[in-house]
């Protein structure tokens, strides 16, 4: 498991049923590119998040595959449609098997 | 001016590099489009990708696709070591097929976005960053 992950997720708390939201979302993890070589010439191997998915009450928002060309600290701001109260839960998958979880509770009003 | 055996051979040497260099990774862009498409053929139009004109820091560059109706969009850096950058595939609940990243570019090169319809034809588009610091170490 990489080091010092911490997942943020922006998300209104509360939205109109059938609105559609804005949802914004940051991890932070080094994302080595596997194209980097240390102080000695030896190449760094390759350590990214290689996958994000948003699943609202069990139906897919977005799933996303990522390449060693995403950034560090990983950057995704998409919309979500919102048809009843529920919780969205935002996956992370890291190459080296550790999956990171977070989850929002977004109720109508 | 005379060329000596040495320089000769490395003036070839040099020219043989040149050469070679850019096909590889054609082919590798050539490739994951394919791959992506199936041998479909990409139209245009339907599909938006925003990227600045020009990028300071190539480790992150902010880009934005908007395909209305697409089902899946991927991304390309044609000038990148290796061309994928990330696929979208937006689900049921997606408000709109939109969304935006940043990614990293090694050079000044196109990126290329390629929208999956629902109706299941391709549409692709592409934009130019100028990139002052490459974004890929090395």
């Amino acid at each position: 498991m990489a080091e010092g992950v911490r997942a943020r997720v922006k998300a209104p708390a509360t939205a109109a049923a059938g609105e559609s939201v804005t949802i914004k979302t940051l991890i932070s993890h080094p994302m080595e590119s596997g194209q980097r070589k240390d102080g000695d010439g030896n190449p760094i191997p390759r350590a990214i998040i290689n996958r994000f998915t948003c699943v609202f009450n069990g139906e897919t928002v977005v799933d996303v595959m990522l390449e060693p060309a995403i950034s560090t600290n990983p950057y995704f701001e998409f919309e979500a449609t919102i048809p009843e109260a529920g919780d969205m839960v935002f996956t992370w998958y890291d190459d080296d098997g550790s999956v990171y979880e977070e989850t929002k509770s977004i109720a109508i009003g | 001016m005379t060329f000596t055996r040495r320089q000769a051979i490395a003036t070839g040497t040099g020219f043989a590099v040149a050469l070679a260099l850019p096909l590889p990774a054609r082919a590798a862009l050539e490739d994951t489009i394919a791959e992506f498409t199936a041998g479909a053929a990409v139209g245009e139009g339907g599909i938006t990708l925003t990227a600045p004109e020009i990028a300071e820091n190539g480790n992150t560059v902010p880009v934005e696709v908007d395909a209305p109706g697409a089902v899946a969009v991927m991304l390309l850096a044609s000038g990148n070591p290796s061309p994928d950058v990330c696929t979208f595939s937006f689900g049921s609940l997606a408000g709109a097929q939109r969304a935006s990243t940043r990614i990293r570019l090694a050079g000044t090169q196109d990126v290329i976005a390629i929208a999956k319809m629902g109706d299941g034809s391709f549409t692709r588009t592409q934009s130019t960053v100028k990139v002052t610091i490459g974004g890929c170490g090395g």
